[in-house]
């Protein structure tokens, strides 16, 4: 038995500087070099100064621009650091809700949200991803039924036609991959800057 | 539920069946030492390796001296992982200046990467450096993974072999399957992820100017490297908090596609293995059987649920199904699958929020891995607890027809049966026991986030998830305390030795028989007839063991929650 404490310590630590250094960090100059925009976060610029990821939603609430989904992300508490706030779309601490199906603090969530989503616009269904927080607290997207649900708010606020606003939601409605897989969606940061892009012309 | 989710559910499925046989085949030659295509460029690394640590390849071990040799390795991996946590404030990758883990953590961690669980009571992009990630955990994603395999082939062997003392190597089984399987895949396999969006980056989380003028922090970090073997080694560990739901952690639908598929791919294979070792294809075949019967059986169960959605939003007049706690890429059979996947197999990676769940989709994953994740199961790990139960039920064949059982050539007596019940009864002693110690401990009940039999249901699946060495979670439970960190600590130890250890020892007095051919008397193992007693005898057990609990938790909400009653 005793014959096996060699390997034990030597395979090991050679092993993990294969697995735990050289692949990890060979990986990162390939990809680097590859896809380089993908390896640092897809992040997009705007004058030369980053305003996020195509990849992570951000929280909106002005009316003249649409709205993603709930964030129940938190931040640590700048009064007490042992507890901790709410901080919607924080990408640096991410997480979902975690409320249970028979959660009384999520039914009032919702049907708090339900009544104020219906008083911006009586004339369509409330779309349930709306209304309910995504398991990331950053999903960057919508489905189409909820950016067109937003539509008059948006049109209103920017004093835009609807139906160019509505176009602007077609043209950014992605498919499923392949007509197949996932969902059909509507990536809000894209169509929002679509919308600001519009606004200037 | 509709057409087109179904349509992705029976893809899936496809997929992860057309693989079997190429994976198994290839992974039959590692095991037996056999040359590949990646020969010429691994096999000097191989032998230096072998040089440098000792090895003779050609010596192998008797069970005993296997199960020393890997418990060794996993006492190295606990102080590395142990050791890096608690100095990472000192040591390089880390831009963030993450100061050092507390201690309780740091071990709940430790034993939770070296017993592949990889439950998450660390935050990931708010608690660890890229240091801690790289050498830390993805070194025990691969080394944990190449275990699993090891262990399983040397139960194989046992099956397989007659009338010798020696299981294998551990040191070659790892090392095979660390260079030749699992590394070649995962170079691969982060290329694509990166090219999906994944970032792999050692630089500092990016401070953006959102649209409204805001400031968000933009966490980034060597992902996909970690995320490959992450799934692929059914570990299932996050690299961010949010894990597979983050989407820098699954970028797409395609992505999400790809990563259901590798955590199947290996453990389904390696039932191919089984038949290809022990002269039989069809014995792996129809082991895949059992394990497809339970797994259509919980991914309808679950996805009819979360489609269904709760009657909180039914009675908004909602329709769309149970989005709480789930991203929008995805969706509900997505996420309704990686659910039931990730917990048939041990791995535990999420992209939806278990806790947010319905009681019965909720419950499914929560079956899954009380039956100890034998459906495809863990890298190995799922494939030993499988031939467990068919050593049982093979037991229980023989008890009927009054004949000394027999399973591919090899008699089945008091000694393989004995320590099959001890690995099997190992788990709900776990599982029940700790949870029954934590709804009456009053600072374990203050972790609950949910009120009402969803708290319990929060605490029964935090140790069920660590004895199966699952890693999931219902996430809403604190479990960043002092008595969660140690109680899920022992439950994720107890859950992986004490189910190896009984299985090694099965393999050495497997090994030791002499093949017997097969007579008119043998029960045959190939057929429909020996899938419906396997499936039988694991739904028995499993529900005599665990009904009790189930009742109290998910079943109970489920009425609840039909009767309005909200907690």
């Amino acid at each position: 038995m005793f014959r096996e404490i060699r390997p034990a310590i030597i395979l090991l630590l050679l092993l993990t500087a294969i697995t735990g250094l050289a692949y990890p960090l060979a990986m990162t100059a390939i990809a680097g070099v590859i896809f380089p925009k993908q390896a640092q976060g897809s992040l997009i610029e705007k004058d030369g100064k980053v305003i996020g990821s195509a990849l992570i939603g951000q929280e909106f609430k002005e009316d003249k621009y649409f709205h993603g989904r709930l964030s129940a992300t938190s931040a640590p508490d700048p009064a007490d650091s042992s507890k901790t706030v709410s901080a919607p779309y924080n990408a640096a601490n991410s997480g979902g809700s975690n409320l249970g199906p028979t959660s009384k603090a999520l039914a009032d969530r919702i049907k708090e949200d339900v009544d104020k989503l219906k008083a911006e616009n009586p004339n369509a269904s409330v779309p349930v991803d709306l209304v309910t927080t995504s398991a990331s607290g950053l999903d960057p997207d919508i489905s189409p039924e909820a950016a067109l649900f937003q539509v008059p708010r948006v049109a209103k606020a920017r004093k835009m036609p609807e139906e160019r606003v509505r176009q602007l939601v077609t043209e950014h409605t992605q498919g499923r991959m392949a007509g197949l897989l996932g969902e059909v969606r509507v990536n809000v940061l894209a169509l929002n800057l679509a919308l600001d892009a519009a606004a200037a012309k | 539920m509709t057409v087109i989710g179904w349509i992705q559910i029976f893809l899936y499925c496809a997929i992860v069946v057309a693989l079997v046989k190429p994976l198994g085949w290839y992974m039959t030659r590692v095991f037996n030492g056999e040359s590949t295509f990646l020969s010429p460029v691994l096999r000097p690394v191989e032998a230096g390796l072998y040089w440098i640590g000792g090895v003779d390849e050609k010596r192998e071990q008797h069970w005993l001296t296997y199960a020393v040799a890997m418990l060794l390795f996993h006492v190295g991996g606990f102080l590395i992982i142990y050791g890096l946590m608690r100095l990472q404030a000192l040591l390089p990758f880390n831009p963030q200046d993450q100061s050092a883990v507390a201690p309780d953590l740091s071990f709940n961690t430790a034993i939770s990467f070296i017993t592949n669980t990889n439950w998450q009571n660390y935050g990931g992009e708010s608690t660890l450096s890229y240091l801690v990630q790289m050498l830390g955990l993805t070194h025990q994603n691969f080394l944990s993974a190449a275990t699993g395999i090891a262990l399983a082939v040397a139960l194989i062997r046992g099956f397989s072999r007659s009338s010798m003392r020696t299981i294998g190597n551990f040191w070659v089984d790892v090392t095979r399957c660390t260079l030749y399987v699992l590394l070649p895949i995962c170079v691969v396999y982060t290329l694509f992820l990166v090219w999906q969006g994944m970032p792999q980056t050692l630089g500092a989380y990016v401070d953006a100017t959102t649209l409204e003028g805001a400031k968000q922090t933009i966490a980034v970090g060597p992902v996909a490297s970690q995320v490959a073997i992450k799934m692929l080694g059914t570990n299932g560990g996050g690299f961010f908090n949010a894990n597979a739901a983050h989407p820098f952690e699954n970028p797409t639908a395609l992505s999400n596609f790809v990563q259901m598929i590798s955590i199947f791919a290996l453990g389904a294979a390696l039932t191919n293995v089984f038949g290809r070792m022990v002269g039989d294809q069809r014995q792996g075949w129809a082991i895949l059987g059992v394990m497809g019967v339970l797994f259509l059986a919980g991914v309808a169960i679950t996805y009819w649920a979360e489609a269904n959605g709760t009657s909180t939003l039914s009675a908004l007049g909602l329709t769309g199904g149970n989005m709480e706690g789930k991203e929008v890429r995805f969706g509900i059979v997505a996420s309704s699958l990686f659910a039931v996947v990730t917990t048939a197999a041990s791995c535990g990676a999420v992209n939806a929020m278990h806790d947010s769940f319905t009681a019965l989709g909720g419950m499914i994953p929560l079956i899954n891995m009380q039956l100890g994740e034998i459906i495809v199961g863990g890298v190995g790990a799922g494939l030993y607890g499988m031939l467990l139960f068919v050593v049982l039920a093979i037991f229980v064949a023989g008890l009927m027809v009054g004949r000394t059982p027999e399973y591919v050539g090899k008699k089945i007596e008091a000694r393989e049966v004995k320590m099959a019940m001890l690995a099997i009864l190992v788990l709900p002693l776990m599982y029940l026991g700790w949870t029954a110690v934590a709804v009456v401990f009053p600072p374990a009940v203050a972790s609950m986030a949910n009120a009402g039999p969803h708290g319990f249901t929060e605490v029964l699946y935090a140790f069920t998830s660590a004895t199966g060495n699952n890693g999931s979670a219902f996430g809403g439970l604190t479990g960043n305390t002092f008595f969660y960190n140690l109680t899920l600590a022992s439950s994720m130890f107890v859950g992986r030795f004490f189910m190896i250890v009984p299985a090694m020892a099965i393999a050495g007095s497997l090994a030791a028989k002499k093949s017997i051919p097969p007579s008119a008397g043998t029960l045959p193992t190939t057929g429909g007839l020996f899938v419906g007693l396997v499936v039988g005898v694991i739904l028995i057990i499993g529900g005599l063991t665990f009904f009790p609990a189930l009742a109290l938790g998910p079943i109970v909400e489920h009425l609840a929650m039909n009767a309005n009653n909200l907690f």
